[in-house]
């Protein structure tokens, strides 16, 4: 959902055998139909629920580093993938919206008083909502219509946000768990490689600031 | 596994217990790895037999105890106790064990301990976790228990569940069950006892000293400050769809141990 509004081919970048775009759905919700399958058939091991739960949170940073990726694979090694960007974008906000409802119907039972107070009260879940309640307008965007409408530039200024949606996404899965086991923090560092590059680009290209003359 | 014959204990609840599945195959055991299923795959390799347990500090008889000498000098009792996780998840374990209590007096302990400190054992060509490239916790794992604590008919050296020796990744060949405490308090794998007069660093409070106490008492109207503790999801109990219990004061055990705090502030002692 980041970067420059979906610039269709290019003459960049070696040809990839095309896929349709409908696959990576199919492909994309394997793993959310085998999660759900293997949680009502009792195969996810002693606590299902909070497997299912930490396991689609971390499908939706998988597909969110995977839409971050697809600038640099372009720039640095001329790989073109961003045909298949919007329906990667879109399947990481679809396993964070089947996170959040795991949480607050199977995790909580509905109880919105104890899920009004997690949200106030514990910052990796203040955190983790506010992530998704960012990537909902970049998923009601994520659609020509859209950028027709809303024009090239302010569309993609608006999915600027998924920088902040990753950084949020990151940092959730590393406040839920106990001491610094290493998983989370690799997750953090590649958030953290993949922003860090577009902020060294970025610094590279800008023009000097004009000198004064004394 | 091997068979520990073992009489009825009336601490014992009448809950419904946890399968030995999953008691076995879902275990926090950071020697072995941080995934809960990491210790039933890794904790085989850990050696523990023969094993013996040091006792030191501030007591008449310091010892070293072969831990199959302390099982067939010691009258093994069932205990089927609730284990609350300071995560928010519970269990009902069949333990068999004994009371830390009789140890304790072999060891003679002087006027002068107040506290017992527990070492889990530190082999990193044993213990997978210790070998990762992030130290999780400052090993070896430590905990303690004001003496008093130990002393409480409840607590328990155990060596066994569902009737047979423990299984390494529960803490073989012994290890502390304190019903009443969340679970990272019951230290696996134990290689030394030590008495002493002030209260001993313990593992999860120097990671975390503003997470973890010293007494990390069940207590449901203490939140942990990062999730609630005000309820559990039994392990095991509706698959899926299992709905959260509330959370019992000193995890049902009130009635027994409240006393052990008289007037003790237990947000400030948590």
């Amino acid at each position: 959902m980041a970067g420059r509004a979906s610039v269709q081919g290019g003459k960049r970048g070696f040809a990839l055998p095309q896929v349709p775009k409908l696959l990576v759905y199919v492909v994309g919700f394997i793993p959310a139909v085998w999660l759900f399958y293997a949680g009502i058939t009792d195969q996810l091991g002693a606590d299902p629920m909070r497997y299912l739960e930490q396991a689609l949170g971390l499908w939706a940073l998988r597909f969110l580093i995977a839409t971050l990726a697809i600038t640099p694979l372009r720039q640095l090694f001329s790989i073109n993938l961003l045909r298949y960007r919007r329906a990667i974008g879109l399947l990481a906000f679809y396993y964070a919206l089947l996170h959040l409802i795991t949480y607050m119907v199977l995790d909580q039972g509905l109880d919105f008083a104890a899920i009004g107070a997690d949200i106030v009260k514990r910052p990796y879940i203040t955190i983790g909502m506010a992530t998704f309640v960012i990537l909902v307008p970049l998923a009601l965007t994520s659609n020509n219509a859209a950028i027709r409408r809303m024009g090239g530039q302010a569309w993609a200024k608006l999915h600027r946000l998924v920088y902040i949606a990753a950084i949020g996404a990151a940092l959730h899965f590393i406040l839920v768990v106990k001491s610094w086991p290493a998983e989370p923090l690799i997750y953090g560092a590649i958030v953290a490689v993949l922003l860090g590059y577009r902020l060294v680009r970025s610094l590279g290209r800008r023009p000097e600031p004009r000198r004064r003359t004394a | 596994a091997a068979p520990l014959p073992a009489a009825k204990s009336p601490f014992s609840t009448d809950e419904k217990l946890t399968s030995r599945e999953d008691v076995t195959s879902y275990n926090n055991f950071y020697e072995f790895g941080v995934d809960k299923s990491d210790p039933a795959r890794n904790a085989k390799t850990l050696k523990t037999s023969p094993w013996t347990v040091k006792i030191d500090g501030l007591v008449g008889k310091p010892q070293e105890i072969g831990v199959e000498d302390l099982i067939k000098e010691s009258t093994l009792e069932e205990r089927i106790y609730r284990m609350r996780c300071v995560e928010g998840w519970s269990m009902v374990i069949p333990w068999v064990g004994f009371p830390l209590a009789d140890l304790i007096k072999r060891a003679e302990p002087l006027g002068s301990a107040k506290y017992i400190a527990f070492e889990t054992a530190n082999r990193p060509d044993e213990m997978s976790g210790l070998r990762s490239f992030l130290p999780v916790l400052d090993w070896p794992y430590r905990e303690g228990l004001r003496l008093d604590e130990a002393m409480h008919p409840l607590t328990i050296l155990a060596v066994g569940l569902y009737g047979e020796t423990l299984p390494n990744q529960n803490g073989a060949p012994i290890r502390l069950v304190v019903p009443w405490k969340y679970g990272f308090k019951g230290i696996k794998s134990i290689t030394r006892i030590s008495f002493v007069e002030k209260q001993p660093q313990t593992a999860w409070n120097m990671q975390a000293p503003n997470e973890y106490g010293f007494y990390a008492n069940v207590n449901p109207s203490v939140d942990h400050p990062r999730w609630s503790q005000a309820t559990e999801r039994r392990i095991g109990e509706g698959g899926l769809f299992a709905k959260r219990r509330q959370t019992l004061m000193f995890n049902g055990y009130a009635e027994q141990v409240a006393s052990l705090y008289n007037g003790m502030d237990l947000r400030k002692y948590y």
